[in-house]
C-alpha cells in the first residue's frame, strides 16, 4: 500500500531550471521523511507540490491518499504546513492569526479561540499572544507559523526547514511537539538543513540534489554507505604533515584527506581504538607532536558531502550551484540503498 | 498528550465541512473581510491618506477651476452650479481609487507567503480575494461618508429626496466594489506592492480624465467626446449627478447621443455588473495558480 505521501517521478520546471527532476517518494503512515539537499536542490519546491501550491509538470502525488493534482481541495483538508519563510499576519496579533486560520479550517469560532490558546502557550507565545506578530522576533514569528501548521492537528504535515532561526531551547521545544505528533499517528515529511535533526527525528531520509533523490535510507544505512570509521589528525606544526601522512598511509584503508591550512588528517581505517593507539604511539615514536587525534564515525555531514560535494554548512551559507567536481557516486547511489 | 490535545484538530479535519458550498464561501470571506477590516484598523495611515487626495480634489477643483469651467445650461463663471456638476466626478474617482488598495493589499499578501498560506487551506476559492475587495468596501463606503461632509460644507448641495441620493452612493459603491476586482487582478499579476500601487493608479488618471467628470465633454475633440460618453465611468458620474439631482433641467444628457449617456444608471450598473464578472473569474483563476 502506497504511503500517506507518494510520489512517483515529479517534475517541475522555471524556464531552464529543472526544479524537479524525476522526484519518487513513499512516505509510510506515521512515520517522518527528513529530506536533505542543498540550496536549490527542489526540497522547497517538492513541497509546495504536495502541498497543491504548485501544478508539476509531470508525474503523479498523492497525501493522504488522494490526487494533489485532481482533488486539491481534499488533499488541503488534510494538510498542515509550514513554509520556509512564515507566513503570518504581522497587523494581526498572534492570537488573531491563529484564529483566523482555525476558522478558515471550518472551525466555529469557540473552537477556534480554544485550539489557538492551547497553541499559544505550547509554543512559549502566552506573553505575546496578545500583540501584533509585527513585534514578534524572527523565531517568534516562525514558531507561530508553525503553530498555525498545527492548528487542526492534521494526519500529513509538512514543514519546510522548521527549525531554522530557532534558538536551541525552542529547536528542542520543537523536537518534542514533532515526537508527539508523530506519537499520536501523524505522517511529516521535514526539509532540513541541520543534518542532526533529520538524524534525530526521521525515521527515514532522502537526500535531494538537482530536483533528484540521489540517495535513500535510514540515518544508519547511509553512514555506512559513506565508509565506516576513519581517524583524524591535526598535528602542531604542518612540517610534520609528510611524516604524519606516511604514518596513515601505511595503515589506512582507502585514500584519506590532507588539509595543510587546519592541518589536519583524515583516513578511512578498520581496527577502532587498538589501531588509534598504535597510530599515536607511531607518531609519537617519529616527533609528531598532535594537537587533536581521535576516532571518527561518520555523521550524516559525512553522507551529505559524499553524495553532494559540499558541506550542509557550505549549503547553507549560499552557493545555489554546488561544485560538481566531486559529487562522488551521485550516479551510483541514486537507485538508494533500499 | 493532555496539553496538546488533538482532539478539536482531528475532529475538524473529520468533519470538514458542516456547512455547504455556499454558506462556506460566505463565512470565509467574512473571516478574510474582518482580518483586513483589523488591518485597517492597525494602519490608519493608508485610510488618512486616502481622505486627503480627494479632499484636495474637491477644494482646487472648485477654487482653482471652479470660476473658468462653464457648465452647460448655467452662466459661465456660476462656481455653484460647478460644484454642483463636479462632486459626482470626484466621489466616482474616489471609489476607483479602491484598485490600488485591493491591488497593493493582494501583491503584499503574496509577497508575505499569506497567499501560499490560505491556498494550502481547505477555505472556499474566491473567499480570499473575495474577503479583500468587501474590506476595501467598508472603506471606500467610509471615504465616502467623510468626503460627502466636506462636500456638504463647501456648498455641494442635492435635489433630490433621500432615498434617491442614496440610491446615488449606492451605485458609486458598486463601482468601487467593481474597480476592486480590477485591483485584485492586478494584484495578483504584478511582483511587488509598490508596483500594484502604480499599475492600480496609473490607467485611472486617463479613464477618469476623459470622461464628463471634471469638465462637460462638450469642450472635447469630437473624438474624445466618444470616448468619453461611451466610457463605464461617465455612466457611473451622470447616474450618480441625476440620482442626486445634480443636473440641469432642459440640457440634453448626451452631446454624441452614446445610449449610456442617455439611461446612466442602468448603463452605469450594466458596466459595474460586467467587470466584476469578467474580473472575478479572471482573478479567481490567477489566484489558483498563483504562486510567490
Ligand atoms: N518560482 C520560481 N521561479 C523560478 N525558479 C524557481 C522558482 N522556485 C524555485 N525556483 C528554482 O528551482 C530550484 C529549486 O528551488 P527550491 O526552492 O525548491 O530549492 P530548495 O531545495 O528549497 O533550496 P533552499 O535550501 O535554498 O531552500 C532553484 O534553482 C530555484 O532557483
Ligand atoms: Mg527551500
Amino acid at each position: 500500500m502506497p504511503g500517506a505521501i507518494y510520489a512517483e517521478g515529479l517534475v517541475k520546471t522555471f524556464g531552464e531550471v529543472r526544479a524537479l527532476d524525476g522526484v519518487d517518494l513513499d512516505v509510510p503512515e506515521g512515520t517522518v521523511l527528513g529530506m536533505l539537499g542543498p540550496n536549490g536542490a527542489g526540497k522547497t519546491t517538492a513541497v509546495r507540490v504536495l502541498t497543491t501550491l504548485l501544478r508539476p509538470d509531470r508525474g503523479t502525488a498523492r497525501v493522504a491518499g488522494v490526487d494533489v493534482v485532481a482533488h486539491p481541495d481534499a488533499v488541503r483538508r488534510a494538510i498542515g504546513l509550514s513554509g520556509q519563510f512564515a507566513a503570518v499576519d504581522e497587523y494581526l496579533t498572534g492570537r488573531e492569526n491563529l484564529v483566523m486560520v482555525g476558522r478558515l479550517y471550518q472551525m466555529s469560532g469557540r473552537d477556534a479561540k480554544r485550539r489557538a490558546a492551547e497553541l499559544l502557550e505550547r509554543f512559549n507565545l502566552g506573553d505575546a499572544a496578545d500583540r501584533t506578530a509585527k513585534t514578534y522576533s524572527g523565531g517568534m514569528r516562525r514558531r507561530l507559523d508553525l503553530a498555525a501548521a498545527l492548528v487542526v492537528s492534521p494526519p500529513v504535515m509538512f514543514m519546510d526547514e522548521p527549525t531554522t532561526g530557532l534558538d536551541p531551547r525552542n529547536r528542542q521545544a520543537l523536537w518534542d511537539v514533532i515526537q508527539e505528533l508523530v506519537a499520536g499517528g501523524t505522517t511529516l515529511l521535514l526539509t532540513t538543513q541541520y543534518l542532526e535533526e533529520a538524524d534525530r527525528l526521521a525515521h527515514d531520509i532522502c537526500v535531494v540534489d538537482h530536483g533528484r533523490v540521489i540517495a535513500r535510507g535510514t540515518s544508519d544505512q547511509l553512514k555506512a554507505r559513506t565508509g565506516g570509521e576513519r581517524i583524524e589528525v591535526v598535528v602542531h606544526a604542518p612540517e610534520h604533515l609528510p611524516v604524519a601522512e606516511g604514518v596513515l598511509r601505511a595503515v589506512a584503508k582507502g585514500d584519506g584527506a590532507v588539509d595543510p591550512h587546519t592541518r589536519r588528517l583524515t583516513f578511512p581505517v578498520t581496527g577502532g581504538a587498538k589501531l588509534l593507539a598504535e597510530v599515536i604511539r607511531e607518531l609519537d615514536s617519529r616527533g609528531v607532536e598532535i594537537d587533536d587525534i581521535g576516532l571518527r564515525r561518520p555523521t550524516l555531514d559525512d553522507v551529505f558531502i559524499a553524495l553532494t560535494g559540499h558541506t550542509a554548512e557550505a549549503a547553507r551559507d549560499g552557493g545555489d550551484t554546488p561544485a560538481d567536481g566531486d559529487r562522488a557516486g551521485a550516479a551510483t547511489t541514486k537507485e538508494g540503498v533500499r | 498528550m493532555s496539553a496538546f490535545d488533538q482532539a478539536t484538530g482531528a475532529a475538524a479535519a473529520r468533519n470538514p465541512q458542516p456547512h455547504g458550498g455556499l454558506v462556506r464561501s460566505v463565512r470565509d470571506a467574512l473571516v478574510v473581510a474582518q482580518r483586513n477590516l483589523i488591518r485597517m484598523l492597525r494602519i490608519p495611515e493608508v485610510v488618512i491618506f486616502g481622505l486627503i487626495q480627494p479632499i484636495m480634489f474637491v477644494v482646487l477643483f472648485t477654487y482653482v477651476f471652479g470660476g473658468s469651467i462653464a457648465v452647460p445650461g448655467a452662466p459661465a463663471g456660476d462656481a455653484q452650479a460647478y460644484r454642483e456638476f463636479l462632486m459626482a466626478g470626484i466621489f466616482a474617482q474616489t471609489v476607483t481609487f479602491a484598485t490600488a488598495g485591493a491591488g497593493a493589499g493582494i501583491a503584499d499578501d503574496m509577497h508575505k507567503g499569506l497567499i501560499d498560506r490560505f491556498r494550502s487551506l481547505p477555505m472556499s476559492r474566491g473567499a480570499v480575494l473575495t474577503g479583500r475587495t468587501l474590506a476595501d468596501l467598508v472603506q471606500t463606503a467610509l471615504t465616502l461618508v467623510v468626503l460627502a461632509v466636506v462636500a456638504l460644507l463647501i456648498g455641494w448641495r442635492s435635489h433630490e429626496n433621500p432615498a434617491s441620493v442614496l440610491a446615488g452612493f449606492a451605485l458609486l459603491l458598486l463601482l468601487g466594489y467593481a474597480f476592486s476586482w480590477i485591483g485584485a487582478l492586478i494584484g495578483l499579476s504584478v511582483r511587488t506592492p509598490e508596483a500594484a500601487t502604480s499599475g492600480g493608479l496609473l490607467w485611472l488618471f486617463p479613464l477618469t480624465f476623459i470622461s464628463n467628470a471634471f469638465v462637460p465633454v462638450n469642450g472635447m475633440p469630437a473624438f474624445l467626446q466618444h470616448v468619453a460618453e461611451w466610457n463605464p465611468f461617465s455612466a457611473t458620474v451622470a447616474g450618480a449627478r441625476q440620482l442626486f439631482g445634480n443636473t440641469i433641467e432642459g440640457v440634453p444628457q448626451s452631446v454624441t447621443g452614446a445610449w449610456p449617456m442617455e439611461h446612466p444608471v442602468l448603463a452605469s450598473v450594466i458596466w459595474s455588473v460586467l467587470i466584476i464578472v469578467v474580473f472575478r473569474t479572471l482573478a479567481v483563476r490567477k489566484y489558483r495558480s498563483a504562486t510567490a
